[in-house]
Parts: C-alpha cells; structure tokens; sequence
C-alpha cells in the first residue's frame, strides 16, 4: 500500500532539498526534461511524491536515478524549487538506505583506489609520455601521503562504509 | 601575467591527455600561467559522487579549494563537471558559515583550512572574459573555415543564479569562441540538450545516455555542422565513444584542440590518435 513516511519531508529538507515543499505541480519540468523525452520518468510526479512524504515511491524507484542533473527545469521553475537539490537529497537519502548500483558502486571504488573516477591505463601512459606529460598527472594518484589525506576524508565523511 | 591553479580533473588527463596538452599550450601562447594543483583529487563528480554522499562530495571539493588557496591562487578548470563541482561547492561554503566550520573541521585532520575565498573559473569563461575574442583572433596563425557544432554542456552555465555568466537558454560565448578562429558556429534545434552522460547516467543506464546522444547528433547533422566543439572531457567522451555503430562521425574536439589548431600546434600534439571516431584534420 502506498504510504507516506511521518518526517520524510524534513529528511528531505536536512539533506537539502527544502525547497520541494514550494512546488504547485505546473509541470514546467517535465515538459522540458530530456531525459522524460527518452524514459518513463516524470520529475513533476517524484517532486509530488516526495512532498507526499512518500519514502519508498521516491528513494526505491529507478526514476530517481533517469536525471542527468541538466538544471533545465531548475532554471525554468517558477517557483525557485532547487529541483536538482532535492533530486541529489533523494539520491544521498537512498544510498544511506543501501539502494546503490553497480555501476555507480564501480564510480565509487575507483574513487576510493586512485582518488579519481577513472583509473589511468597503459595506452594513456603511452600517449601522456608522446605529449611530454608526465604517465601520471601530478595529482593525489601521484602522491601516497597526497592519496592518503584523500583517504581520511573520505572515512571521516562516511564514504567507505557507504559505498561498501 | 595572469596565473592559475591548473585542475585537471579525472577525464582529460586520464582519457583525453591532448585536451590537457591543448590547454597548456593555447594557455602558454596567450601568456597565462597555468600552476598544476599538484595533489589535487577528483572535484569530485557531482552527478555521480554527489549524488552519493554530499558531505564527502563537499569536504572532497574544499580540500581541492584549500589546497588552492594555500598556493595563493584561483583555480582554472577544463571540464564542466569539474567547474560545477568546485564552483558550487566555494559557492556553498562562501555563503554558509556553519558548512565552512563542519568542513574545516575534516580538513583539519589532514592538516588544511579553507577560509572560503577561492575562486573558480571555467577555461572558456577566463577566455572570453579575460583575455577577449580580440587577443585571441590576433593570436590566431592558422585561420580555419569548419562548420563547427558548439556544445555547451550544462554545468558551465548551470545554475545561472549563481554562475551568471551568459543566458542559458540562448548563450553565445562558445559561438563567439569558435567564430574566433574562423570557424562558423552552426545553428540548431535543441541547441541546449544535455549531452546525456551526467548525473550517473552513463555509468548505469548508457543506452538511456545514448539516446540523448543521438538525438542531439541529429539535430547536429541537420544544422550542417561538420564537427562538434566541446568544453567538458565528459561531454567530450560522450560524443567521442558514443558515436560508434551510430551511422554519425562527427570529430569531436575540445575547445582547448580548436584553438591548439588555429594556433599552430603540430597536429600530434593534440592527441587525437587515442579519439574513437577518427579527426581528419
């Protein structure tokens, strides 16, 4: 059964998507959404739902995750609602709650191994070398104790247990 | 002479190597001096990292912005995701006091502070902005006459409440960059589409992505662009690898290899060779 969550909206709100509580569902988002031209997604209707308090319908749906963060309807709100806000709070509100893909978990582990989202390989080696750049580029996959402070925050911030 | 930290990010130097060595080059030739911000981590992304976790995503962003700072200078960036990354992230914690203390109170552990003062520039922005198109026409060597796509991305100018740097319906500092050399900025419908890789897109749903992609290819090819000119590496990859076994073959180039070229730069420095649809120059 469908059921709204008492508190959701202000777990919304914490993880900075505040603004959902001032949309009137005009629709001027799904009308100029991209990603609502190619898949059944309708950001109007995750924005009612969450408004709704409606935990499940928003954090567990794959629509949640068919937003390319565009910030065409953001721009063209006319009510100010920080869509993308509260599409990201949605999101941070989901993974807390273990609803993580795999490709997004590969994104993740690669941040974690080299402190970027892709690692470098040997036909960029390669070329870097061609161009007189350094195999490397000069940054915390280049330094241990740069990766490690990298590390720390990445633990401080929760990161790791996360994305596990 | 003007000088930035040079952010490098993840795409350019570990996938696009000839954008990050356009960009030294044109950047060297028009006398500004880019400092690699040596250590540096990913922005990190903010469809994808942000996404996940906005408290790793902000205390990640400040340790780049600190690290920035403590070098005394502004950062540079070459990729839209970056830029929005950085930007947003000086934004938040310019403005939000609290968010500054919580942050710094993670970078203290690492031994770093943020006082919340760095700037963060796009290439394409310190192009037009600082340097202007005059400087550059008059740097040009090598005049070029391509009928080019410009490809704005979303994150340079997005959100335009705080980045304020051209209408985002209807911008026009990449069409004058590109006029610059030469080149003719063609029109085209949707002219504002996202490329489709963001916000995790590509790293889970790709043909989802890919159907961004092609829809912006058509509208491409009826305008009769023959290339596409891009400012983000993610935008860049998007349209580069997309484009295979899509019956299109458009070059696609970084703003950085378009004014490499008109430059003068040898034609091998730009990289090109490791682009999945092959630049015939």
């Amino acid at each position: 059964m469908v059921a709204p969550v008492p508190g959701f909206t202000d777990e919304i709100a914490k993880n900075g998507g505040a603004t959902v509580m001032l949309c009137f569902q005009c629709g001027t988002c799904t009308a100029g959404c991209p990603s609502g031209k190619f898949v059944a997604y309708r950001i109007r209707k995750l924005m009612r739902a969450a408004q709704l308090g409606l935990k499940d319908e928003t954090v567990n749906s794959e629509d949640l995750w068919q937003c390319t963060t565009c910030y065409t309807c953001s721009e063209r709100c006319p009510r100010d609602v920080q869509i993308v806000d509260v599409v990201t709070a949605l999101r941070n509100i989901a993974v807390v709650n273990g609803k993580m893909y795999d490709g997004h978990k590969k994104v993740a582990a690669n941040l974690i191994k080299v402190g970027h989202t892709v690692d470098n390989n040997d036909k960029i080696k390669a070329l870097r070398k061609e161009l007189g750049l350094p195999e490397n580029p000069p940054t915390v996959m280049n330094n241990p104790a740069a990766m490690a402070d990298f590390d720390k925050i990445l633990n401080l911030t929760g990161f790791k247990k996360l994305v596990a | 002479m003007a000088k930035y930290a040079f952010f490098l990010g993840c795409i350019a130097p570990l996938r696009y190597p000839g954008i990050e060595k356009s960009t030294r080059e044109v950047f060297k030739a028009l006398d500004i001096e880019l400092v690699d911000l040596t250590d540096a981590n990913c922005c990190p992304a903010p469809g994808v990292i942000k996404s996940f976790s906005k408290a790793t995503w902000l205390a990640a962003a400040a340790r780049n912005l600190a690290l920035a700072e403590k070098a005394g200078l502004d950062i540079v960036t070459i990729c839209n995701g970056c830029y929005g990354s950085l930007f947003d992230a000086a934004h938040e914690l310019h403005e939000d006091k609290k968010m500054l203390e919580s942050v710094n109170k993670v970078l203290a552990e690492i031994g770093l502070k943020y006082s919340g003062n760095t700037k963060v520039k796009h290439f394409a922005e310190v192009l037009y902005k600082e340097v202007g198109i005059e400087a550059i026409k008059a740097a040009i060597k090598k005049p070029l006459s391509y009928k080019a796509a410009a490809f704005y991305g979303c994150h340079f100018l997005k959100p335009s409440n705080i980045k304020g740097l051209d209408d985002p319906e209807n911008p026009k500092i990449l069409d004058e960059l590109i006029a610059a050399t030469g080149a003719e900025s063609m029109p085209r419908q949707q002219k504002m589409m996202c490329c489709g890789a963001g916000g995790g897109l590509r790293s889970q749903f790709g043909e989802t992505a890919l159907k961004f992609t092609k829809a912006n290819l058509e509208n491409i090819k009826a305008g009769g662009a023959e290339m596409i000119i891009d400012v983000c590496p993610f935008c860049h990859l998007q349209f580069d690898a997309g484009q295979k076994d899509s019956g299109f073959a458009f070059p696609v180039l970084h703003l950085s290899q378009l004014y490499g070229i008109a430059f003068g730069m040898d034609a091998k420095d730009l990289g090109l060779n490791v682009h999945a649809t092959p630049v015939k120059l």
